[in-house]
């Protein structure tokens, strides 16, 4: 409720304006909520999702043209037309979209423009439909819509109701799990996301939001020609985004207003207009990254307290997935060009025990973590859950199988809260279809509230549920550590696969992880411990393989490893 | 018309191949793809056509002029779109800084210029009208003279080597006491004298019109992409390529259709091996 204040206020304030101003300001007003109307829903895939989509200017005139053309050649209802401008404009946005899976930035970037290129031009040519460069009246509204004031109000109401519709998306699964792929995409794919299914609903829902401004968009140009579908209109959405701030409805809100109003209260401007976006741009790039919404974000100013410590409390750790059997893996190989990392390997790990991994760097001892957790497939032997063969190189399906993970570096999503940051662990435990989120029906509120108490408790479990609202980079090392054992433990999973979790720690938060480690096991989760810590190893260990060079060195308990002499000579010392 | 349609297309492929190598000199020194690339070529035409055309200023005195000015905007970009970002690649803020410096430039000379395409001086005028004019051939000398020059300082300087060597593993470069920084502003100015060329030879066939830059930062794009990021003869090939492909589109079936033809084959191609044609994919990110 309280989130919704400031967005009431801005509104309420807006809706009022006939009152206190002329038919001028009706003009720019609605031009204001029509774009909003776009760019609300390009936040979601460029500040959210960190998709460089910078040719939205041809969904726009995708939608523009369909209404238009739809109401002058067919004679449909103008609200009619605005809907089927809709379809068209999602359809053509998960076709502008769906190279972001294969194609990184720059790359992606250079197709959309190239897709906003070859809008226009074919707007230019296909004269029967468009009008060519003669132009085509756009879609004319009924009474009272019709008048100045009549459009703002009604434009405005559509604003506001994308306003509310993205920050559902915002604010749930969906939303977070775009930021993860901002931000941590390695991490994304662990906890389950599927990046194809994701970005393709959201490009869906910001097409349909760009194919109804453009609609919008010509009625309130009247009449329209491909010179208004300009590349600085494009760039002009874009920068609204950035300059509002990435991961924020707020921020792009104001920004899409400053920036439709600059060349209105700067006049002699109005020429240099998009030369002062890009030197705009320019400068927040290089001197505030955060944008407006890093203006606007007073709680994450507040100091954080000094001398804080990690009090986990293993005692809270309760359920956990079924296994589906042991995790076994038989005679791995995995070789990178000429070196053979895993040189075939036998492994077993079973349920309720703490199976230590460990050997020289370059051993292969997180190559073999990558191989469970499916990052790499290996060229010869298999990995099982049980009897079932683990799907190579599908790093997405682990988490519905009960394996949860944690990195040798944090994978953090930096921007977003802590809490955000754990409750990405139980992204697939989610129920309400996207459609449900988009209007907030039950479903989704229930998930919401379940995924919030969820992330909570496996917070208090670790013991950093006093920094829960904090932004996640802004915490220590150690702390990111203990993080990312709340974002595999949210899951409830049968397994949890450590990289080196105790690095970087002290021996007293050592001590803590390997009890809350040890309550882990005894509550028949199965861990993979991969670690260098000697003492850790030898204290909690149920069972220690030792890697060298790719091969098993030797494998037993922690007490005939302790006495092995090659593992001595070759890695302990002593 | 087949003798029109060589002549037109390779030079513009060539003209493609230029822009195509400027990315790939900015990209080999800095990891960074910069949309300056396209606008270098556009005010190489511009310059070219104010020092010469508007101004009187002899040809030769010009084209360096013009190219010197190119060379400056490249080093601004390293200054300031490129240095400042490069401490978080992996966050890909280049993207947007050279974005925005590539639409200053565009809206800049927009204003200061003209919005219409302005002519480009005749340079030499021995041959007017067919295939042999001089606007056809201009653009594939300047390929050839670039992409010789460029394998000779590759192969035969020191300098080249260093470029190569940075190119290769930046960090290793540095720790063996490269001038990295110095050599990274020089690259960029490289890359702008490229780019510059790439648009002054083009000029008679392009005119200097500010649009031309985004159509160059596309188009130019297109052989990067196909033949691969950091590879030259990729680009080359994939200009040439490029160029004779559009322009057999555009006498065959029209010119919107040439250009959704050009563009679907850039879609198709990067969608199937999103590392180019001649490039190796990269893996390994866990």
């Amino acid at each position: 409720m309280q989130r919704s204040l400031p967005y009431v206020a801005l509104f309420g304030a807006a809706a009022l304006l006939p009152f206190f101003s002329n038919d001028y300001w009706a003009v720019i007003g609605a031009r204001a909520a029509v774009y909003w109307v776009l760019v609300g829903g390009l936040n979601l895939v460029v500040g959210f999702g960190g998709q460089l989509a910078i040719g939205y200017v041809a969904l726009l005139t995708l939608g523009a043209y369909t209404a238009s053309a739809m109401v002058a050649r067919f004679g449909l209802d103008p609200f009619l037309a605005y809907g089927m401008a809709g379809v068209v404009g999602a359809g053509a946005g998960v076709i502008v979209g769906l190279p972001a899976l294969r194609l990184r930035t720059f790359y992606f970037a250079m197709t959309t423009l190239g897709f906003a290129t070859i809008v226009t031009q074919i707007a230019l040519a296909w004269q029967s439909v468009t009008g060519g460069g003669i132009g085509i009246a756009g879609p004319e509204l009924p009474q009272p819509l019709d008048s100045p004031w009549g459009f703002y109000l009604f434009a405005l109401a559509l604003a506001a109701l994308v306003t509310w519709l993205s920050s559902n998306v915002a604010h749930s699964r969906f939303g977070r799990s775009l930021v993860a792929i901002r931000d941590a995409e390695v991490a994304a794919e662990a906890v389950g996301i599927a990046k194809p299914r994701l970005l393709s609903t959201v490009f869906l829902f910001s097409g349909a939001c760009a194919g109804v401004a453009g609609g919008l968009f010509a009625t309130l140009q009247t009449y329209i020609t491909p010179d208004a579908f300009s590349f600085d209109l494009s760039v002009t959405f874009f920068i609204a985004i950035l300059v509002g701030g990435r991961g924020s409805i707020m921020g792009p809100l104001i920004g899409n207003v400053l920036l439709t109003l600059l060349p209105e209260v700067a006049a002699p401007l109005v020429a240099w207009s998009t030369f002062l976006y890009a030197a705009l741009l320019l400068a927040i790039v290089l001197a505030m990254p955060g944008g407006i919404a890093a203006l606007l974000d007073f709680r994450n100013r507040r100091p954080l307290a000094a001398n804080r410590s990690i009090v986990p409390r293993p005692e809270r750790i309760s359920g956990h997935g079924t296994a589906r059997g042991d995790i076994v893996l038989k005679n791995v190989v995995l070789a990178f060009g000429g070196v053979r990392a895993i040189d075939g390997l036998d492994m077993t790990i079973r349920p309720g025990e703490v199976h230590g991994l460990i050997g020289p760097n370059g051993s292969g001892k997180t190559t073999t973590l990558n191989v469970i957790s499916g990052y790499y497939a290996p060229q010869q032997g298999e990995a099982f859950l049980g009897t079932v063969a683990l799907p190579h190189g599908n790093p997405q399906t682990r988490a519905a199988l009960g394996i949860a993970r944690t990195f040798q570096t944090p994978r953090l999503i930096g921007e977003a809260s802590v809490l955000d940051n754990v409750t990405i662990g139980a992204t697939i435990a989610g129920t309400a279809g996207f459609l449900e989120t988009v209007f907030c029906l039950p479903r989704h509120r229930a998930d919401e509230k379940r995924l919030a108490a969820r992330a909570m408790d496996a917070l208090a479990t670790v013991g950093l549920d006093a920094l829960a609202d904090v932004r996640a980079d802004r915490l220590q090392h150690s702390e990111l550590r203990f993080m990312e054992i709340a974002r595999a433990l949210i899951l409830n999973p049968a397994f949890i696969l450590l990289d080196e979790p105790a690095a970087g720690l002290s021996s007293e938060e050592i001590a803590r992880l390997g009890a809350l480690i040890g309550a882990m096991a005894k509550q028949g989760i199965g861990i993979l411990l991969v670690e260098h810590h000697a003492d850790l190893i030898f204290d909690i260990c149920d069972h220690v393989t030792v890697l060298n060079l790719g091969r098993e060195l030797a494998s037993g308990t922690p007490a005939e490893i302790r006495a092995h002499k090659e593992v001595v000579s070759a890695y302990l010392g002593g | 018309m087949l003798a029109a349609i060589l002549a037109a297309g390779i030079a513009v492929g060539a003209t493609y191949a230029l822009i195509g190598i400027t990315y790939n000199l900015m990209f080999s020194a800095s990891r960074v793809m910069s949309f300056t690339a396209g606008q270098l070529g556009m005010v190489g035409g511009v310059l070219g056509a104010l020092f010469i055309g508007r101004m009187g200023i002899p040809i030769i005195p010009g084209f360096v002029l013009a190219l010197a000015g190119c060379a400056a905007i490249g080093v601004v970009t390293e200054f300031i779109a490129v240095r400042p970002v490069l401490k978080a690649l992996d966050q890909h803020l280049y993207v947007l800084s050279t974005l925005g410096l590539a639409l200053m430039i565009q809206q800049f000379t927009a204003i200061e210029w003209s919005t219409e395409p302005q002519p480009f001086p005749r340079l030499i005028g021995v041959v007017s009208g067919g295939p042999f004019d001089e606007k056809f051939w201009l653009p594939v000398v300047a390929c050839a003279i670039t992409v010789a020059g460029l394998e000779y300082l590759y192969r035969r300087t020191l300098v080249g080597r260093a470029f190569l060597a940075i190119a290769e593993d930046n960090f290793a470069a540095r720790a063996l006491g490269l001038p990295e920084r110095n050599l990274r502003v020089a690259s960029y100015a490289l890359a702008g004298v490229v780019g510059g060329l790439a648009g002054f030879a083009s000029g008679e066939l392009l005119l200097a019109f500010f649009a031309n830059g985004a159509m160059l930062n596309f188009l130019g794009f297109v052989p990067v992409a196909l033949g691969g990021l950091g590879n030259n003869r990729g680009a080359l090939i994939g200009g040439l390529a490029l160029g004779i492909f559009q322009q057999a589109a555009n006498f065959i079936v029209g010119g919107v259709f040439a250009s959704v033809a050009v563009f679907t084959v850039f879609i198709l191609v990067l969608l199937l091996r999103p590392q180019g044609l001649f490039g190796a994919p990269v893996a390994r990110r866990v």
